[in-house]
């Protein structure tokens, strides 16, 4: 009996808040509901992003809010499965309530709340990578990192610069590899380059040479590229050093940081990879529009964390930003005024590029937002 | 060609060594009480992680090996003092379930610990690799070749000419006589974990210059451990042994002669098969249970 009675007055309680919440007034806080892969396999995605949402979070609502509201930061760890992100998206939407989603560490993630986010019409921005997040063109859905098919293109035009015209090419057998294998193979053939060799391995194997061994027999082939992230593409690396395959061996943005040159040593001498401006903010040009953004940002998040600053926290602070300067145009967290000038996002500096977006392109990116690097002497030198 | 197939060898050869000394671990406590450890993978990732963060903290490499031993064994003890030994009237298959618990917590832990970046470690012998016949191989495999090796013959002189080895085979075929002819079982237990948590250790360190680790790299290494032990017949070093570089081999031959698509898989049909005729592995006991 007392039992029900706790219940009873806790559902009073709850209906008391809800239609309390239901009355949106000025000083009711804005709130921004986000999953992120906070633990888990893509913990390396969703760590900084979480960071790095926090941080920018706490020094807006210090600085005023937006609209005079607060912010109010929901976020839940869905650990990288999907069905989590799928539950903990319900969860934000019906009982927190969100004005927005941000998040999505991972495509897996990102795809799981897709359905709610659109059929709940409430705007979502994805901080996860592939393509098919935002084509075709989803009403609700938006996302601010480069695509794996802007990778490819971007190391494809390079080639094409170099005169190479046979690639054999080697790709991780799981998620990122892919998906950028596909949307490799997809575009290859415009740049006037022939893929003679195709080789997979799985995410953790321990010795690639039988794989490369076979591309650098392949009859021609004059460069090679490695799409994958973690420790396989530093194994694949260590291993074309090995074997001392003499061609120009190209990596994805995927392995874009420190670390990798950490773990290949030597052996990622003179390896060539698109990767964003957040990479190397110093050696860009004085007149990039990009480069004051994303050296702020790298102070920014390397004084607070005393950790390199990587391109997905950069990710996590544009989708943050263009959602605050959309609520903003809007003046209201309407959910329908907000997802209007999310689209309508133009000439917006971000960590990853110039951000304009359309109602046909709900990511916005231009090509120029990736620079070619190469390795040398341990570090990064900008190519072009 | 020659090289090409001399090149594909090494691949299976280096894959294979570290699948097998992966699979040597569950040899120990699976002779010891029929029970495999599924944390096992989890030992040689500890071994790995001490090692490679105290070697990156400036602690000389021959003092850091030999403490991620040390720190490795006290993680076995305390698993079988505080996870299974509680439980050990308990099933098998539950005890089993157990160490998979005992995994989970454990790579819960390292990430905690220390960090979810990848870790690596300077090869022993420099990273000039050896030319063979126009085909290359990586000093640091002969490495791991040479520690499987003397693993084995320790573990054998251990199993076959130690009294407290004999006392642990023993253990596993009757636990009650065993009791009985004087044989203190708890310690057997308790010292089974500790060896094959120091075993796992022994391989992290030797595979983490060729594999990298972090704090989930004990899944693979002991998903395909696992394999290689299985299908050399579980409790058998020399098994594991043979396993591993039966799956090695074969993922790098069909990866040169197929296609890397189906490398996984033509490992996984070998096992199968092998497993079809002979259910307790190549050179596991057959065996007989009594109604």
């Amino acid at each position: 009996m007392r039992n029900l009675m706790k219940w009873g007055v806790a559902a009073v309680v709850v209906a008391g808040c809800s239609t309390y919440a239901g009355l949106a007034n000025a000083a009711d806080p804005i709130k921004i509901g986000s999953i992120l892969s906070v633990t888990g396999p893509a913990s390396f995605l969703g760590e900084p992003e979480k960071k790095t949402l926090e941080m920018y979070v706490e020094r807006i609502n210090k600085e005023g809010g937006v609209l005079g509201r607060k912010i109010e930061l929901v976020v839940y760890d869905d650990g990288g499965a999907g069905e989590k992100a799928s539950t903990f998206t319900k969860r934000l939407i019906e009982s927190d309530k969100v004005d927005l989603l941000i998040g999505g560490s991972t495509t897996a993630t990102t795809m799981a709340a897709v359905p709610l986010a659109e059929r709940n019409e409430v705007p979502f921005i994805s901080l996860a990578g592939a393509v098919v997040i935002v084509e075709p063109v989803k009403k609700w859905v938006f996302k601010t990192p480069h695509t794996d098919k802007m990778a490819a293109e971007k190391v494809f035009s390079d080639m094409k610069k170099r005169g190479i015209t046979k690639i054999g090419m080697i790709s991780e057998d799981a998620g990122f590899g892919k998906s950028g294998h596909d949307q490799s193979l997809a575009v290859v053939k415009s740049y006037g380059i022939e893929v003679v060799a195709d080789e997979i391995y799985s995410p953790k194997d321990p010795d690639v040479t039988a794989q490369l061994t076979k591309i650098k027999n392949a009859v021609g082939v004059q460069a090679v590229f490695n799409f994958g992230f973690g420790q396989g593409p530093a194994i694949v690396t260590k291993n074309f050093k090995q074997l001392g395959i003499a061609l120009p061996l190209y990596q994805s943005h995927g392995v874009a940081s420190k670390d990798f040159i950490k773990l290949a040593g030597d052996a990622a001498e003179g390896v060539r990879l698109p990767a964003a401006g957040q990479v190397v903010p110093e050696q860009l040009a004085a007149s990039d529009p990009q480069k004051p953004v994303v050296t702020a940002f790298k102070k920014d998040y390397e004084a607070a964390f005393k950790s390199d600053v990587s391109t997905f926290a950069g990710h996590a602070y544009d989708g943050l930003q263009i959602a605050l300067a959309a609520i903003n145009r809007a003046k209201s967290t309407d959910k329908a005024k907000v997802r209007d000038e999310i689209e309508k996002t133009s000439g917006y500096v971000g960590t990853g590029g110039l951000v304009s977006m359309s109602p046909t392109d709900h990511m916005g990116l231009s090509p120029s937002a990736f620079h070619m690097l190469e390795i040398r002497k341990g570090d990064w030198v900008l190519i072009d | 060609m020659f090289a090409a197939f001399l090149q594909y060898l090494f691949s299976g050869l280096t894959s294979g060594a570290i699948y097998a000394l992966a699979g040597l671990g569950f040899a120990i406590i699976y002779n010891a009480s029929h029970v495999i450890n599924f944390a096992q993978g989890e030992f040689i990732m500890i071994g790995g992680m001490a090692t490679a963060t105290m070697v990156a903290a400036g602690v000389p490499i021959y003092l850091a090996i030999p403490l991620a031993m040390v720190a490795s064994m006290l993680v076995g003890v305390a698993m079988e003092k505080f996870a299974v030994e509680p439980a050990r009237n308990a099933d098998v298959v539950t005890i089993i379930i157990i160490t998979i618990g005992a995994s989970i917590f454990l790579r819960g832990a390292a990430q905690i610990i220390w960090d979810k970046e990848f870790h690596s470690l300077p090869a022993f012998s420099g990273e000039t690799p050896i030319a063979v016949l126009g085909a290359t191989l990586m000093p640091q495999s002969l490495w791991v070749f040479g520690i499987s090796a003397i693993v084995i013959a320790l573990l054998w002189y251990f199993f076959n000419r130690t009294m407290f080895g004999k006392a642990m085979l023993g253990t596993s075929h009757n636990r009650l006589a065993a009791q009985l002819v004087g044989v203190a079982v708890k310690k057997v237990l308790l010292a089974s974990f500790a060896l094959s948590a120091l075993l796992g250790a022994v391989g992290g360190i030797v595979v983490t210059p060729i594999t990298f680790t972090n704090y989930e790299a004990g899944i693979m290494l002991g998903l395909k451990g696992f394999s290689a032990a299985v299908l050399g017949g579980l409790g058998n070093g020399t098994g594991a042994i043979v396993g591993g570089l039966i799956v090695g081999i074969a993922e790098a031959m069909a990866s040169g002669y197929l296609s890397s698509a189906y490398k996984d898989a033509i490992a996984f049909i070998i096992i199968l098969f092998v497993l079809f005729f002979m259910p307790s592995g190549l050179f596991g006991k057959r065996g007989t249970d009594r109604v």
